[in-house]
């Protein structure tokens, strides 16, 4: 018996060719539509999914815009718990033309790259870049983009901290894991601190971010805590979050979007249940009379109800796994035109699942008002049916 | 011989409810996420460009781009404003703010932070930016630690109330004041007196300074002046170009998000439309031959077909637009990648949105209906009435 459902409603589909195929190539956009959406906002949460737990950030508690002296990493590096500190300015220049963006920060030769272990460096390239004033590090997928290679020079406008200035690559890090950011441009705040010598001296000895490494994840509430307390009722007061809570913050700013984005991501799933709702109304209406001839047969309801079930599932499962299949190349097509947007661009397990789930709802609800029509139609009035 | 009666082609749409009702709801939503993104965007640029005037100019650090990047030490503020052409006001007083502005972080309601601007600006300010008008409470008064409030900050965030204080660089700031600004950035800014600003935040120089000139027409007299000053390493623009710079990004994020989106849903809603309209033809062959067999000739099936098409997808089409139309009560609040802070605006309506989505909607029913009409059209006259 439910074979024999099961092999009417495969053959089923086969009877509008045309259509058919229509509604499948209208689930499989906007399968694919829906993935790379999906993805879009976990590319957003890249930042804070990547984030160690075993660091914190301590900025100015006014706002990012606002420093902190140096002296504060001696004070810092005093603090329970605490492992070791690092620093980094945003320096925000322009590479050529504005449209180049990519994050560029001064951090400090000799502590960052050991507080950041996923950013692997080759050792004599680390030696080379601490060596030279000019130097400059550069993620894989950065340096990939603009063709760089080690020894180039590069030349960067300057907007928070005006002028030109030239870095020499000495070194490009590629990321441990998949999610680390390939696309950070680091060089030394001992440079930058130089140049600013010559600008302002207000502004000498000023630090963005301090980078802080803790010894076990769960004190950092607790060494955050005493760091800010060191600070407090200082002329720069300090707020110190995790990296995660940190990365989040950014996210949160662009909220808005984010939601926008995920509010669309579920109307493309609305627009083609519509769609799909319509062929599976359509075919149903269609076949009115073989339903009545069915019940007339002595076949019960559920039996002509689960045809169409059957019928629109096929359809809906069918078409996603395709969307879903080309879901993994479109994200890389897209991943490699936005790197700049977001360095991080992969099709995480749970988008899959969402997908599969997305089909699976397209497909139930599709069949909903046609079957519960098919149910409920009397033989007589079926029979008599005008299409 | 005369078209097909419209009445024919309207009746088929009401007999076919729930595939009308699904068809036209498909394309109701496509239309919706496509006017809701130009009704975005055109509230982005009219809430930047109105920020602005033509006649004020505004002086920042060259290549800082904006306010907050922005350093004008004081000797630099003082040459600024002792060149000609500043206008006056009624009493005699020039029409010049030295401004410092910087970033914050307040709490939004219901949210995370977020950096909003506060500005310290000069009394005098007012009358530079007319349409900054006081809506509650009163101005700030100079060389006190009083603040006044944008109506969108009043609106989205924690602790900005009128009598409320907030607590920054170790100083408690009344809020005295709510400001509207109409639809401008100044809506999402916090103002104060300039030199309180400056000596809590620790400044010793200004962020950027606005003039009005006495005559518009004296723009490039005066931006050639001062960028050729060698004492000066400054940028001179417009107020309106200025704020209408600060959208670009953002307005260029959401256009190309919208437009890709938009034309990825819009396949789908083709799709649809076109399979209403293949089984329209194929559930009515008969009727078509009948209809040939009584004079109407292939051009009027085709139209009558596309008609049908190009009405099922006008439905969709103002069902979407009305919905969309909804949008304009809601305003959107988010940061501004450019300025780093944040900025509210929101979805507006204008007629020309309404002809472009209409015509967009129509653009669907036309894709959607051609094939399945030029297929009705082609269809013999004795096959058709064989059918069935």
């Amino acid at each position: 018996m439910l074979a024999l459902i099961l092999r009417c409603a495969l053959r089923n589909p086969l009877r509008h060719r045309l259509r058919t195929t229509l509604t499948v190539a209208g689930i499989v956009v906007a399968i694919l539509a829906f993935g790379l959406l999906r993805t879009v906002v976990s590319a957003w949460y890249a930042g804070a999914d990547a984030a160690s737990d075993k660091r914190l950030i301590t900025r100015n508690a006014i706002s990012l815009a606002f420093s902190m002296p140096l002296a504060y990493a001696e004070r810092i590096r005093g603090v329970e718990g605490v492992t070791g500190v690092s620093w980094a300015n945003w320096f925000g220049g322009i590479y050529i033309d504005a449209r180049n963006f990519f994050p560029q920060s001064a951090v400090d030769a000799e502590t960052y790259f050991s507080l950041y272990p996923e950013f692997v460096l080759p050792e004599e390239q680390l030696t080379a870049f601490r060596r030279d004033r000019r130097g400059a590090v550069a993620g894989a997928k950065l340096a990939a983009r603009y063709g760089w290679k080690v020894g180039d020079v590069i030349p960067i406008k300057g907007t928070i901290y005006p002028g030109n200035y030239e870095f020499v690559l000495r070194g490009i890090y590629h990321g441990a894991r998949s999610s680390t950011d390939e696309n950070q441009f680091l060089f030394q705040w001992e440079f930058l601190n130089e140049r600013i010598k010559q600008l302002s001296m207000a502004r000498v000895n000023q630090i963005g971010v301090f980078l802080v490494g803790i010894d076990e994840p769960s004190h950092a509430a607790a060494v955050s805590k005493r760091i800010d307390e060191t600070f407090r009722n200082s002329l720069a007061e300090t707020l110190t979050e995790t990296e995660k809570a940190f990365q989040l913050s950014f996210v949160a700013m662009t909220g808005t979007i984010v939601n926008a984005i995920q509010l669309v991501s579920y109307v493309i799933i609305l627009i083609i249940m519509a769609v799909m709702a319509n062929t599976m109304a359509m075919s149903a209406r269609e076949r009115t009379r073989e339903y009545a001839t069915l019940k007339a047969l002595g076949f019960r309801g559920w039996v002509v109800a689960s045809l169409i079930y059957a019928e629109s599932m096929a359809i809906a499962l069918v078409a996603g796994g395709i969307g879903i299949a080309a879901t993994g190349p479109a994200a890389r097509f897209v991943g490699s035109k936005l790197d700049a947007i977001f360095p991080i661009f992969n099709v995480s397990p749970g988008t899959i699942q969402q997908q599969w789930a997305a089909a699976l709802v397209i497909g139930i609800t599709s069949a909903l008002i046609p079957a519960r029509r098919a149910v409920r139609v009397k033989i007589i009035d079926g029979l008599r049916q005008v299409l | 011989m005369k078209r097909v009666p419209l009445s024919y082609i309207w009746r088929n749409l009401a007999t076919r409810k729930l595939t009308t009702v699904f068809t036209a709801g498909g394309m109701a939503l496509v239309v919706f996420v496509f006017t809701a993104v130009l009704m975005l965007e055109a509230g982005l640029r009219s809430t930047l460009v109105d920020t602005g005037r033509t006649d004020n100019v505004m002086v920042i650090r060259a290549a800082s781009e904006t306010e907050i990047q922005s350093v004008l030490d004081l000797t630099q503020s003082a040459i600024v404003s002792t060149q000609p052409h500043i206008a006056r006001d009624e009493s005699g007083r020039e029409l010049l703010s030295k401004e410092s502005v910087v970033l914050i972080s307040l709490t939004k309601k219901g949210g995370g932070p977020a950096n909003v601007s506060i500005r310290g600006t000069h009394e005098i300010s007012l009358s530079l930016r007319p349409q900054v008008k006081l809506v509650e409470g009163r101005m700030f008064r100079p060389g006190s630690s009083e603040i006044v409030v944008g109506r969108s900050i009043r609106d989205g965030f924690e602790g900005v109330a009128l009598g409320q204080s907030l607590r920054f660089a170790r100083r408690d700031w009344q809020v005295v004041g709510i400001f509207d600004a109409g639809k401008t950035g100044f809506n999402s800014e916090l103002w104060g007196d300039a030199e309180q600003m400056m000596q809590s935040f620790r400044r010793t120089a200004y962020s950027s300074i606005l003039f009005q000139l006495d005559s518009a027409s004296a723009f490039d007299a005066v931006k050639k002046s001062l960028q050729d000053d060698r004492r000066l390493t400054v940028e001179v623009k417009r107020e309106n170009q200025f704020y209408a710079d600060q959208s670009k990004v953002m307005a260029g994020f959401i256009s190309i998000l919208g437009m890709t989106l938009s034309i990825i849903f819009s396949i789908g809603a083709i799709i649809g439309a076109m399979i209403t309209m293949y089984a329209a033809v194929a559930s009515r062959t008969a009727e078509i031959g009948t209809l040939r067999a009584i004079g109407f000739r292939r051009g009027n099936i085709l139209v009558a077909f596309l008609i049908e098409s190009l009405l099922l997808s006008l439905c969709g089409g103002l069902a979407g637009l009305l919905a969309a139309s909804a949008m304009q009560l809601v305003s959107v609040s988010t940061m501004n990648w450019q300025t780093f802070s944040e900025l509210a605006f929101s979805f507006t309506l204008t007629p020309r949105i309404v002809v472009t989505s209409l015509a967009f909607s129509l653009f669907m029913g036309f894709l959607g209906g051609v094939l399945p009409a030029w297929r009705a059209a082609r269809l013999k006259i004795v096959d058709a009435l064989r059918s069935n």
